[in-house]
């Protein structure tokens, strides 16, 4: 029992982080929450959905497509909403209300196309033989969304840490006056870092009806909650930690999910609050602050 | 205080006096209830992010507290409604204290622990294994004291206590001080405002107003889930109005919610899909061409508003 659910918990724990690391990258660039984030979750698991049935393209091979489509939907996107929102007095809340409305939209448009029924794919399609591990059986979807998981995170570390432009973002985050005033293109770098984060939502997305059994395009707002609670547990404005995260937030649903399914919903939610008395900007916070 | 009188005259009551005749004007009492419920929501948000900076994603957990405080006591005890309402207001009010060591934390990371919070208090309450207590899933049914007038008459007074309580705010040294913290807590603590005391107060009087019209709406409506009450669209919507509207103003919250729930209301003959596309698109172009609501706008045309 304890292993499976610890396990299970590391599977779904890359998984969250999946989720969060986009909301996190442009949290941590542009200082704006985005609150449609799982709106673009849900849309690019429609994507796969539609890829799948109508194309009979398999999930695994859906992940390098939607990645892209979304990349390039992101980039106009935020030449269209951020900058006006960074002309503001306070962005950061304001950007609370303008991507609601977004959600709004999004939800809106999905209701229209798809109806409010839940849609699934097969959890074969991504190898039909169970996992063994530790004596634990795992369902092979399960671990093939949380090795794609990994890849993913991987590959934004390599692109945060291993390129030029992923240096300009990190200077950005840091310090954007700074960034601006020594030629970085603040709103080209922001761009792609938007666009990487819708993407990375909507690959999460291409692996939601395994890991979530089913979606629905009201499932947004939710995904949304869930991935604040990981970033925020992880550090704001810190992709990496993000990871951490979605660790511990994937083992604690699944340890209570185990022990105590009754309360399973309350446990994410009173670690969340638990960590940031502790420690008031997260796991891998620098600042803290008393007053 | 001159100024304070005249927002008392030319604002509260003005607005309090609309909400007690317009019952007798127009037959939809439900939706002027609604706008009660509301314009006291925008008023509590106001209070604590307007002038204090901090922004509860999670103020409903408020709201629900003072529904199932006012609840429970009527269900268990047989409280006459006006005690229970006290009650109600109680629950929210313990319901602040035990968070007030969340206003450690700061910008987004105390909306989200705030917003967790609300979930908490929603979890535990809808818990099955607390069927005996609160009911759990199966909602509250309050037909023993089902009276939508008196109801409504006393959240028309609830409105008006609360758009004193922000009368008082914008025209008094502690309103000041307030907004000093939001500034700069640091240089307000150096000039003398004691910053824990100030932020503590503003937090447990947003508390205590969700808190009162949650319990009115309980009896109002009665017949209700957790969902209902701890509906998290009720915060965001809350938080909208009072934005759109402009907040650490008296009259920024009451036109948000007169234009935007007004609207919502408006277009919300059609498909729910349509309208919530539109009411999507329109908050988006207002935010976008409005970046700071409507008041300052008015401001930057010569227009001084409270």
């Amino acid at each position: 029992m304890l292993e499976y659910a610890l396990i299970a918990g590391l599977l779904f724990g890359l998984y969250f982080s999946l989720i969060g690391l986009g909301l996190n990258l442009v949290f941590g660039v542009m200082r704006v929450v985005n609150l449609a984030h799982g709106d673009f979750l849900m849309l690019g698991g429609f994507a796969a959905y539609w890829l799948f049935t109508l194309r009979g393209v398999n999930p695994i091979f859906s992940i390098p497509i939607v990645f892209s489509a979304f990349t390039l939907i992101g980039w106009p996107l935020y030449y269209l909403l951020v900058p006006r929102l960074q002309a503001s007095k306070d962005p950061e809340m304001l950007s609370l209300i303008l991507f609601f409305g977004l959600s709004q939209v999004i939800e809106a448009c999905a209701t229209i196309g798809f109806g409010t029924s839940e849609y699934s794919i097969p959890g074969d399609v991504l190898g039909s033989e169970p996992w063994h591990i530790l004596n634990q059986t795992f369902p092979a979807s399960w671990m093939v969304s949380g090795i794609a998981s990994a890849v993913c995170i991987a590959l934004v570390y390599l692109y945060l840490y291993r390129t030029r432009i992923g240096y300009a973002t990190r200077a950005v985050m840091s310090q954007r006056d700074e960034a601006l005033s020594t030629g970085i293109n603040v709103h080209a770098v922001s761009a792609l870092a938007f666009g990487i984060s819708l993407a990375l939502a909507a690959v999460a997305g291409v692996l939601a009806p395994f890991m979530f059994g089913s979606i629905l395009p009201a499932m947004g707002v939710a995904v949304t909650i869930t991935s604040f609670a990981v970033i925020v547990m992880g550090s704001l404005g810190q992709p990496l930690g993000t990871v951490l995260g979605g660790m511990v937030y994937g083992v604690a649903l699944m340890l209570m999910q185990t022990y105590a399914s009754s309360w399973a919903n309350l446990l994410p939610y009173l670690v969340l609050i638990l960590i940031l008395l502790v420690r008031p900007t997260g796991l891998l916070g620098k600042r803290v602050r008393h007053a | 205080m001159r100024n304070g009188l005249r927002h008392l005259i030319f604002v509260l009551v003005p607005v309090v006096a609309a909400f007690a005749v317009l019952p007798w004007v127009y037959s939809n009492h439900l939706l002027l209830f609604n706008f009660v419920v509301f314009l006291v929501l925008a008023q509590g948000i106001n209070v604590i992010y307007g002038f204090t900076g901090y922004l509860p994603f999670g103020y409903v957990g408020f709201f629900g507290a003072g529904a199932y405080g006012f609840s429970l006591l009527v269900l268990r005890m047989h409280a006459p409604p006006l005690l229970a309402l006290v009650a109600g207001a109680l629950a929210a009010l313990i319901l602040g204290i035990i968070l007030t060591p969340l206003l450690r934390l700061e910008g987004a990371y105390f909306a989200i622990a705030s917003l967790a919070a609300s979930e908490v208090v929603a979890q535990i309450i809808s818990n099955p294994n607390l069927t005996n207590v609160t009911q759990g899933p199966y909602g509250i049914r309050l037909s023993g004291v089902y009276a939508p007038r008196f109801a409504y008459s006393v959240a028309v007074v609830i409105l008006a206590l609360t758009l004193l309580i922000v009368v008082y705010l914008r025209n008094s040294r502690f309103g000041l001080a307030l907004q000093a913290i939001r500034e700069n807590p640091v240089s307000a603590s150096m000039a003398g405002v004691d910053v824990v005391r100030g932020r503590t107060i503003a937090w447990l009087l947003s508390a205590l107003i969700a808190g009162l019209i949650g319990a009115v709406y309980a009896w109002y409506i009665s017949v209700f889930y957790a969902e209902t009450v701890f509906d998290l669209g009720m915060s965001i919507f809350a938080i909208v109005f009072a934005l759109f509207g402009g907040t650490a103003t008296i009259v920024g919250p009451i036109s948000g919610v007169a234009i935007l729930y007004g609207i919502y209301n408006g277009i919300g003959i059609a498909t729910p899909q349509y309208f919530q596309l539109i009411y999507g698109i329109l908050i988006m172009a207002l935010v976008s061409f409005l970046p700071n609501g409507v008041l300052p706008l008015l401001k930057r045309w010569g227009i001084n508003v409270p």
